[in-house]
């Protein structure tokens, strides 16, 4: 592992030492559960939550009471939208709106939701991945019991116009959630400036454990439980907590968000050296916006003419690397990724894409390493192939 | 997820470029579905005696591809036709499921390429080489 340049984050990150530390204690010495409050290790699993939750409300700029932990982001996901569509069916509002572009824990939902009788309208996006905010607007029915947007794409790292977003569903009385599980940590977020109703998040995609995460809900907004059983989490979501994930949780958010203008600026410096590098190789497509402000800072995606993208990350992991290609062709599928047909690639070109995400462990080395990896085997590839013609 | 023998023929493929004054040119797949195959056949005498590969797709596909090339050089036309995926995918040691659609590509290119030499010759490669089903007929991919 030690030659290995992962620059994969946006998929997951390694946990940092400081998380890992802050979390030992809650599995052999406090390992309590945290409502037996009655003896001392309970007591301090139970302080432990309590004071995660402050820490984590604080680094989101909302109160403890507004979040909820959870098993991980798509549960979160899962919660606020059928936890909404399903509370707002009582009244005949069986209208949802998302975009084309939201991660399968969203469109998933959506479609399971689509098969009990909801109506669901999926916005298409501009080239660069952006909805229209007056498409938002103009989309919003009486019968609308949800919109859901994502604050920034995990596949080619645009960044959505949520505060405008926001205040269309906050002046039409429609709740509005946003799943900000790539945003978290990577761009400032908080919560109460925002006008958002509810926000996932999940802790191991800033150097927090996998297994967790949580769901931002505003004071005022109630969905229906998701996970029914016993009191945690104030009655609305079930299950002994997760008390080590959850500390970790925090302490990740803390350091990520203490940190974060550092942070930035050094994902923004590897980004923006692979996304110029790739820009001087000839035939080539930068996927997602060319505005870095409204790019995620550590997202680099591209389409490189006639070399398939599962060749190349072959052709990367054997010089150490680890990235991600929006051929999809490894995850069962052999359609490209729904993200890269909904910018309006050909399906030709979305087969010869990769995703490079770079995360606070990398450096300038790691990012130039890319680069020169990328001479060799785009060449490599096309080689091989027959649509190639230079 | 693949086997050592699917790895060797990726990263060294063999037999890959194009052949000038080929006898045959085989080419199935399609750019949609993330492959495309394209075999070029020399054939003297009923038997083939070099033959070159371009593949756009991914490492199983490159592999299927390679290794079909190794097991008709040298060998006569029947031979060739007796190609099938299942042997291919046995040479490779394995494909994962979902790959297996390449390994039928690359059946499908070496008898495109044969199909193509017989027309060459004025001759119908229906009888001899059966009814291709070009483009990806494995495939899932939708219009």
């Amino acid at each position: 592992m030690s030659n290995t340049i992962y620059v994969d984050n946006a998929a997951t990150t390694p946990v940092s030492k400081p998380v890992l530390d802050a979390m030992t204690p809650y599995f052999c010495e406090a390992y309590g559960n945290p409502s037996s409050i009655f003896y001392s290790v309970g007591a301090a699993a139970g302080e432990a939550l309590a004071a995660a939750r402050e820490k984590a409300a604080k680094a989101l700029g909302c109160n403890a009471a507004e979040l909820f932990f959870t098993s991980c982001g798509s549960e979160a996901d899962n919660w606020a939208i059928k936890g909404t569509a399903r509370k707002f069916a009582r009244q005949g509002k069986k209208h949802l709106i998302t975009s084309s572009v939201e991660h399968h824990a969203v469109l998933h939902s959506m479609q399971a939701l689509e098969r009990e009788g909801f109506e669901v309208t999926y916005l298409p996006v501009d080239a660069e991945g952006f909805v229209s905010p007056a498409e938002v607007e103009a989309a919003i029915r009486p019968d609308t019991a949800l919109v859901t947007i994502m604050f920034a794409n995990n596949e080619i790292g645009t960044i959505q116009p949520i505060e405008e977003i926001g205040s269309i569903c906050r002046r039409h009385g429609v709740w509005f959630h946003t799943d900000a599980v790539q945003a978290v940590g990577a761009v400032p977020v908080h919560c109460h400036t925002l006008p958002i109703d509810m926000l996932s998040l999940s802790a191991h995609k800033f150097n927090g454990p996998k297994g967790v995460g949580a769901l931002y809900v505003r004071k005022g907004i109630l969905p229906l439980n998701f996970m029914d059983g016993g009191a945690q989490e104030r009655g609305r979501r079930a299950g002994t907590e997760n008390v080590a994930g959850i500390v970790g949780l925090a302490t990740a958010l803390e350091i990520a968000v203490n940190g974060l203008a550092e942070k930035r600026a050094h994902l923004t410096e590897m980004r923006d050296h692979v996304l110029a590098h790739i820009r001087s190789m000839p035939q080539v497509k930068i996927n997602g916006p060319l505005d870095g402000a409204k790019r995620l800072p550590n997202n680099v995606n591209a389409s490189f003419t006639a070399a398939e993208g599962e060749s190349l990350l072959l052709m990367l992991d054997m010089r150490g690397i680890c990235a991600s290609s929006g051929s999809a062709c490894a995850s069962g599928s052999l359609d490209p990724s729904h993200v890269l047909l909904a910018i309006g690639l050909p399906h030709e070109i979305a087969h010869c894409s990769l995703r490079f995400s770079f995360g606070v462990q990398n450096t300038m080395e790691d990012a130039k390493a890319v680069c020169a990896a990328l001479d060799e085997i785009v060449p490599a590839v096309r080689a091989r192939s027959p649509l190639w013609h230079a | 997820m693949y086997s050592a023998k699917v790895m060797d023929h990726f990263a060294n493929p063999r037999n890959v470029g194009e052949i000038e004054n080929a006898d045959g040119i085989g080419e199935v797949g399609n750019p949609k579905c993330g492959d495309i195959m394209k075999m070029f056949l020399k054939i003297d005498g009923g038997v083939i005696t070099d033959v070159r590969f371009k593949t756009f797709g991914c490492g199983a596909a490159i592999a299927t591809s390679s290794i079909a090339t190794e097991m008709i050089k040298g060998k006569s036309i029947d031979d060739a036709l007796k190609l099938t995926n299942k042997a291919v995918v046995e040479a490779l040691d394995g494909l994962p499921p979902v790959k297996l659609h390449c390994s039928v590509l690359a059946e499908q290119a070496v008898k495109a390429a044969l199909a193509d030499y017989y027309r060459r010759q004025g001759v119908d490669p229906e009888p001899i080489v059966g009814k291709l089903e070009e483009d990806c007929h494995a495939c899932s991919c939708e219009e």
